[in-house]
């Protein structure tokens, strides 16, 4: 990984660039001149209690003085865990984590990316591997600063009839990616890959996917819903590649964002590509703003303006957080959701 | 209770109301019926502050309160209530929890106390049955998907939910199935009373066999050309409204 090995020998040329094709609209090497020193070890007695504690009856934490953690899931296993990556001050950090959710085994994953004010520079690298008829919810939390750059890149690979489902919800960050590419086997495997940004100020953020079908029979469901105020920017790379002979293939992509302000942008790049014959994929994209129609049929009732469009962009994000599968993440994703757009 | 004075105002720069004037006392439901572009809907908008809408002159006030001047959300809290011609779609917020936001946006802006759940929960039910709505539709988001009818049906409810004091109903009637006009006028008439005015746009004196109006207004070319008792729409529904665009 590049970005890893950039970290380690504070080399910015080893960086992915807007010279890049899947890079251009997240351009790192032009952004970071000088890379900061390694982090650190982190006091973790001082780090006080992550977003999903209470969910998880175990957490990992990645961070300065410990950058990998290893999750085993043993065949038939059942386990609800969360993974901190805790970035501090002006520093540069390089994270991996395997994870192995054996056959027939579930795993509810509560990821939270934890930035404080500082200049830092993260990277997390996950190898996640679903063998037969497994079973993983991924759901992952980026609370950014705004001055960290943060890149979280997914490798993720599933046996035959695996379950992955993935939400991913952030705020963004001065520069930020969260990457995922699943190696999709047909074989009645399913994958659900959805996100929600909201961006404002000036930060950025980029979700990007590759999800690759290799086989027969495969399902993939993609949801991704935005909104960006003030000068913010939301990259949005969705790639789906049906290979020769993946027939029966069901993939459906959907892109959606409101854009709030004259000086936010939104760039989203959905691509099917679709080398099989028999296959039922769509893909639908929307940019676009506020309903005024809705905002003043909303006023007329009572609602004070702010509250109508503060109800009305809640709405449009929380269809993300109604597809999660484990009900009880939704309430504190949407409570979380809610904060910042009160923000 | 509504007094509009002389009121003009434009869309784009163009007028549409041209020094229109109105009263309508506390407790009385008013008819306005005119031809299409008359300015119906505009004098809706204006009384309800929608932008676009500009006001170049007169006045329009309620119990002696400038509406004018206030925000549509403040002139809902005043109690001033339209009913849509047509009727907005409100994706992923579900019908009561919209209500119950806009019931206690309400209260708050009045100074009252929030509407307790179980409180609410039972009068939207007393109320859905009353209107014939299926509580299970309170449920979806409001207005997606729904029919043109249920639409109109559900600016009723909200209506009879939000107890405002002055009603406005633009083109209720139209889209509405003859059961569904019956029940959306029980609803209308179950909230006359002397301290609420309403005012009633159609085009169809069906409508006015149900909802009895005590003045009838002829609206075209954006003034009030003609106004008389319930007989005068009985007239124009004999004779249209030929002799009044002349007037106009
Ligand atoms: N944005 C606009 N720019 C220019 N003219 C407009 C605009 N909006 C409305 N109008 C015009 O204002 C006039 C009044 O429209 P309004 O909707 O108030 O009529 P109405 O009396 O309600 O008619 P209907 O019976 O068909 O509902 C129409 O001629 C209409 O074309
Ligand atoms: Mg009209």
């Amino acid at each position: 990984m590049s970005i890893a090995s950039a970290l380690k020998a504070r080399d910015p040329a080893q960086l992915p660039s807007k010279r890049d094709e899947d890079w251009r609209w997240t351009d790192l090497r032009g952004l970071l001149r000088v890379l900061p020193p390694p982090a650190g070890p982190v006091d973790l007695a001082g780090l006080g209690t992550g977003p999903f504690d209470a969910l998880a009856t175990q957490t990992h934490i990645l961070a300065g003085g410990r950058e990998a953690v290893e999750i085993v899931v043993p065949a038939q296993g059942e386990a609800t865990l969360a993974l901190r990556v805790v970035s501090r001050g002006e520093a540069a950090l390089s994270t991996r984590a395997s994870v192995r959710v054996g056959r027939g085994a579930k795993l509810r994953l509560f990821e939270s990316y934890e930035g404080d004010a500082g200049a830092y520079v993260t990277h997390v690298g996950l190898e996640i591997v679903l063998e037969e008829g497994a079973a993983l919810e991924r759901i992952v939390l980026a609370a950014d600063g705004d001055d960290g750059v943060l890149v979280s890149q997914a490798q993720v690979a599933l046996g035959a009839r695996a379950e992955y489902g993935q939400t991913v919800v952030t705020s963004g960050a001065r520069r930020q990616r969260l990457e995922t590419a699943v190696d999709h086997p047909g074989a009645d495997a399913k994958v659900r890959l959805d996100g929600a940004y909201l961006l404002a100020g000036k930060r950025h953020a980029d979700l990007t996917t590759v999800v690759r079908h290799l086989g027969v029979d495969g399902t993939t469901s993609q949801l991704a819903k935005g909104v960006v105020r003030d000068q913010a920017r939301a990259i949005f790379q969705g790639r789906i590649v049906v290979e020769e002979g993946a027939d029966r293939t069901d993939a459906r992509m959907g892109h959606h964002a409101l854009i709030l302000s004259d000086q936010a942008e939104v760039d989203a790049r959905p691509e099917l590509l679709i080398h099989a014959d028999d296959v039922q994929c769509a893909h639908g994209n929307t940019i676009g703003r506020l309903d005024e129609e809705a905002l003043f049929y909303m006023r007329q009732r009572g609602l004070p303006e702010a509250a109508a469009r503060g109800l009305l962009i809640e709405a449009f994000v929380g269809e993300v957080a109604d597809r999660m599968w484990n009900e009880a993440a939704r309430e504190p994703i949407r409570a979380w959701l809610a904060e910042r757009l009160a923000g | 209770m509504l007094s509009i004075s002389n009121l003009r105002a434009e869309v784009d720069g163009n007028e549409i109301l041209k020094g229109l004037s109105l009263e309508v006392p506390s407790g009385e439901v008013h008819a306005i019926m005119g031809p299409n572009g008359a300015g119906k809907s505009t004098l809706s908008y204006v009384l309800t502050g929608r932008e676009g809408y500009e006001v170049t002159g007169g006045t329009a006030t309620l119990d002696g309160e400038d509406l004018l001047a206030l925000d549509p959300a403040e002139r809902a809290a005043k109690g001033v209530f339209l009913s849509f011609q047509y009727p907005l779609e409100i994706p992923g917020v579900p019908a009561l929890t919209f209500i119950r936001t806009a019931m206690n946006a309400q209260r708050k802006a009045r100074g009252e106390p929030e509407v307790s759940a179980p409180e609410f929960l039972k009068l939207a039910k007393a109320t859905a049955a009353a209107l014939k709505i299926e509580f299970d539709m309170l449920k979806r988001a409001l207005n997606v998907g729904f029919s043109g009818g249920e639409k109109k049906r559900m600016e009723i409810f909200q209506m009879a939910m939000l107890s405002p004091r002055f009603l406005i109903l633009d083109e209720t009637d139209s889209g509405l199935d003859i059961d569904a006009l019956r029940i959306v006028s029980d609803g209308v008439n179950a909230m006359r009373s002397p301290d609420r005015s309403m005012l009633v746009i159609t085009h169809y004196q069906r409508l006015l066999d149900y909802i009895k109006p005590d003045r009838v207004h002829v609206l075209s070319a954006g003034r009030i050309v003609a106004s008389g008792g319930p007989e005068l729409a009985l007239e124009l529904e004999r004779e249209g409204y030929d002799k009044y665009a002349r007037a106009a």
